[in-house]
């Protein structure tokens, strides 16, 4: 296996599949996906895209049975974590890997104080007394802005936005290098989303952790993340810079993301809808799975699983067809 | 092509795929199946009349003119046994039926309207509840007096509360929901509220229920017919005739043991078809 | 060019609240504003603000605690029961979870039917009744085939088109969108957004659109009202809510949406803790806990909503001294 040491995360042709009593379910096909260190990545897509598939994947969390890792590797910091064992898996969940889930209400155990919950992520991961990993526990807290007297508080007695800085607190309990946040503010509202995402960028400037954020919201991705995956039916379609993604989008798929959401500045009649709908995942187009929605699809889309092409230095997108288009514009 | 089937059968196509996953509970099914054409045709079935005595080959074991042998007034076993399925199946069904309508409709109520009507049809509920099942069976039936009719309501009568318990918690639950409130937003009456909109969605915990109460109306009718209550000879009930064999145990072992084993197969078989009935609807529940 | 239009319904002091175990919820509490017949009027806040109860108490699918709602002249609040059946057919309601807003025992025409079946539409003849829910399914670009489907086998963005078009079926002349795009995908929202406006303009419907996706509610609404615990703070057209909100809480409210372009990140305008509890609020301005302006006065006294420029509503006691 080749290790690329310059990567954080390199996954490599990943495919997920989840065997149904429907069907089998093509979760993820053939993703590709780097992170450097101290990178943020915007994980974009929308609902059965497989972007929380793939988080779990990196996690090592597939259900097994339905779910299996068909294929791929999925290299952090030079191992490949598919070939580890349940106690190295288990070793690096929460330690060097850590997650943040969407719900706040049902991340968090009721019948626990949060200080606790915070304690129990390092005692299991560092050599500490119970004294010890209270005491950093409380700390945690202090650093994602919840007063010191509130550890013995039950998560019942936080609103959502607190409970998710608790849960942000027990992710970074133990200094991860990786954390993947699965949709973080989407179950809170927008003054308390503000204050979630100011605290998570002055966390990753102090801790410097990489970070995939996954959402479907590109107003978050933009102020926070440093790249941006867009991903679509299983596989990512484009890749880029943030700035330069949303400077120059090419797949039809993202251009067809950014039209849909109504313009804060401009007004519009009416909004450029992609006609149809995500394909069912049992049942995936033949070739590009984005062609029968596409306005921009020809013949070959249908036959030929397109490659990623770097377009630009950084810039990846699977589509032979806007890159031809680009190409003769420039 | 199946796609389109899938559809006009709706979700009752769904379920029955589950259920036939289970083996037992298709098992289960079988036996009640059997069971339903044993009953509609005893007649055929049973090679002598139930009440028929052929006092010269009485006490007689299994053998090729009596199949499960005579008891003491020399009666064929096996078609006594038949046509007892008749009885049961009687007053499972009707029994149950009679607590769903009465008990549902009590819990719909209740569930629906909440406040004093719920107070009180519940602290009713609760009375009837505070005494085992079966001692309130005994006490109606033995206040009734004897005969397969008041043994029937005896026996619904006393499973009442369970069914408006369960009615009502699925009243409870439905009722917030937001298609409710969609048919209150167009004009529906509360009756019609009720009947086309919660009612229908709450029936998987009603059948369940259902399914294993008529297992245990089979088997308090046996018990109350083996107490002496209910049934009058000669009918062919299985539960008198456990009774009747009981003096016999010892020396004609098979009267007892054949009605037992139909009760048993019976029972077992309602067991398993409601536990996998539970399990087929549960996931569409969850939906 | 707002002075011609017809005031289609009137709110006066509307109240809700709800009784609770640590004292009164004041769910809706005192709540004045009017909407035109053919705008869409925006009601924006966060969770507990009150708005998807406001929606409610306005076609009494819920009952108010006091106040009115004039409807074409009419105090619906007083309606008896035969009065309210007959309103049903002019108001009527689309709801947020197209999960859980369809009976899911009812296939698709069977669930259109309903409000006709219930109405004594088309009483005598099924044929007709056919004829118009396919027309609906049309309208609202459901497929024919899917006549007979169950709404498990559809997704959230063909579900809701169900409830629209069961909100057709009566020909309302005022429909309440309480958050109709909030549980959807961002493609399939544009969709459905692009329907409803398409809509409004064939059959001239006044919405009420509730949501608290600012850019959704930008995109649709005519004019826009701001909600915080129960009371209106803000209500203006919609280009003044977004290019000039005078109350404090809009120009944080706005200043927190993420926007999804680069370069044009602003400074935030970060609020301070929590929303306070609606459950036996304080005397004053609801706000002021949080309020980087707040003065004494602010804790003291309610301020009211008032007129501080021609169409601009407005509940701050120092409106006019702030601007973005």
């Amino acid at each position: 296996m080749t290790e690329k040491k310059d990567f954080l995360l390199d996954i490599q042709n990943l495919t997920v599949h989840y065997e149904t009593d429907s069907g089998v379910v093509h979760a993820v096909e053939g993703l590709n996906l780097q992170l450097g260190h101290g990178e943020s990545l915007g994980f974009v897509g929308e609902t059965g895209a497989g972007k929380t598939t793939t988080a779990l994947a990196i996690m090592q969390l597939i259900p097994n049975p339905p779910g299996k890792i068909l294929n791929g590797n999925i290299i952090f910091d030079g191992q490949n974590l598919n070939t580890l064992n349940e106690e190295e898996k288990r070793h690096i969940r929460g330690g060097k890997i850590a997650m943040i889930f969407q719900d706040p209400m049902t991340s968090l155990n009721p019948v626990i104080p949060v200080g606790e919950q915070i304690a129990e992520m390092i005692e299991l991961h560092q050599n500490v007394t119970k004294d010890e990993a209270f005491k950093k526990a409380v700390q945690m807290l202090e650093l994602v802005g919840i007063r010191p007297e509130r550890a013995k508080d039950f998560p019942h007695q936080f609103s959502g936005g607190m409970r998710q800085r608790v849960v942000i607190a027990i992710a970074l309990a133990c200094d991860p290098t990786l954390l993947i946040a699965d949709e973080p503010t989407t179950a809170l509202d927008v003054t308390i989303q503000a204050q979630v995402l100011e605290l998570m960028k002055e966390l990753k400037k102090e801790f410097n952790t990489s970070m995939i954020m996954i959402t479907h919201d590109l107003g978050v991705v933009a102020e926070i993340c440093d790249k941006v995956a867009i991903m679509y039916a299983g596989s990512v379609v484009e890749y880029a810079d943030t700035r330069v993604l949303y400077t120059n989008p090419l797949h039809p798929y993202t251009n067809g993301l950014f039209n849909s959401i109504p313009d804060l500045d401009e007004d519009e009649e009416e909004l450029k809808v992609i006609q149809g709908l995500m394909p069912d995942p049992t049942n995936l187009p033949s070739g590009c799975t984005f062609h029968p929605r596409c306005p921009l699809a020809q013949p070959e889309c249908s036959q030929k699983k397109p490659e990623m092409i770097e377009i630009e230095p950084g810039h990846f997108v699977a589509c032979p067809v806007c890159c031809n288009a680009f190409v003769k514009k420039g | 092509m199946s796609q389109m089937k899938k559809r006009k059968m709706g979700n009752f196509g769904e379920i029955m795929r589950r259920l036939k996953k289970n083996r037992l509970a298709m098992f289960g099914l079988t036996i009640v199946v059997l069971l339903f054409i044993t009953a509609l045709f005893a007649d055929f079935i049973a090679p002598y009349s139930y009440a028929k005595q052929h006092l010269s080959d009485a006490f007689q074991a299994p053998n090729s003119k009596y199949i499960l042998g005579t008891d003491e007034f020399g009666r064929d076993i096996f078609s006594r046994i038949v046509y007892g399925s008749r009885i049961s199946l009687q007053v499972g069904f009707i029994a149950v039926g009679l607590a769903v309508v009465v008990g549902g409709f009590l819990g719909a109520v209740s569930g629906f309207y909440g406040g004093k009507i719920d107070n009180l049809i519940m602290r009713a509920m609760d009375i009837l509840l505070s005494i085992p099942q079966i001692l309130l069976a005994i006490a109606i039936a033995a206040s009734l007096g004897p005969g397969l009719f008041n043994l029937m309501i005896a026996v619904g009568i006393s499973s009442i509360p369970s069914y408006a318990r369960i009615v009502r918690s699925a009243v409870l639950s439905i009722r917030n929901q937001e298609f409710v409130e969609a048919a209150k937003a167009m004009g529906s009456s509360d009756f019609r509220i009720i009947m086309k909109h919660i009612l229908p969605n709450s029936m998987a915990p009603i059948i369940v229920q259902a399914t294993l109460g008529v297992a245990f109306a089979i088997l308090t009718a046996a018990g109350l017919s083996f107490i002496g209550l209910g049934i009058q000879p000669p009918m062919p009930e299985w539960g008198a005739m456990l009774s009747g064999g009981r003096g016999y145990i010892r020396d004609y072992p098979y009267m007892t043991l054949f009605p037992g084993l139909a009760i048993m197969i019976t029972i077992l078989a309602l067991n398993f078809l409601g536990d996998g009935l539970r399990d087929a609807l549960d996931p569409k529940l969850k939906r | 060019m707002n002075g011609s239009r017809e005031k289609l319904i009137e709110v006066n002091h509307l109240k809700k609240y709800f009784p609770t175990k640590k004292g009164m919820l004041h769910a809706v509490d005192d709540v004045s504003f009017f909407v035109y017949e053919g705008e869409t009027l925006g009601l924006v806040g966060e969770s507990g603000c009150g708005k998807s109860t406001l929606g409610r108490v306005m076609i009494r699918l819920l009952d108010a605690t006091d106040g009115e709602v004039i409807y074409r002249g009419e105090n619906i609040l007083k309606y008896n029961k035969r009065q309210m059946k007959d309103l049903r057919k002019d108001v009527q309601i689309v709801f947020q979870d197209p999960y859980s807003s369809l009976n899911p025992r009812l296939s698709v025409s069977e669930l259109i039917a309903e409000p006709l079946i219930v109405n004594n539409v088309y009483n005598g003849s099924k044929a007709e009744r056919d004829a118009r829910i396919r027309t609906l399914m049309d309208t609202v670009g459901l497929a024919q085939r899917l006549v007979h489907a169950y709404p498990h086998e559809l997704d959230g963005g063909r579900r809701q088109r169900i409830g629209i078009a069961r909100s057709l079926a009566l020909d309302p002349d005022f429909i309440v969108l309480d958050e109709p795009v909030s549980a959807l995908d961002v493609c399939i929202q544009a969709q459905i957004l692009n329907l409803l406006n398409t809509l409004k303009k064939e059959k001239g419907f006044t919405y009420i659109f509730i949501a608290h996706n600012l850019s959704v509610v930008k995109h649709v609404s005519d004019r826009i009202a701001v909600m915080y615990l129960g009371k209106i703070v803000e209500l203006s057209d919609y280009r003044t809510v977004f290019a000039g909100p005078l109350h404090p809480y809009t120009q944080a409210l706005l200043s927190a949406i993420p926007i999804p372009k680069v370069d044009q990140q602003r400074d935030r305008i970060i609020l301070e803790g929590d929303v306070p509890s609606p459950i036996e609020p304080p005397e004053g301005c609801r706000f002021a806990g949080r309020c980087r302006y707040r003065k004494d006065i602010c804790s003291q006294k309610t301020p009211e909503l008032r007129e501080i420029e021609k169409g601009h509503f407005i509940a701050c006691h120092f409106a006019r001294n702030l601007s973005m």
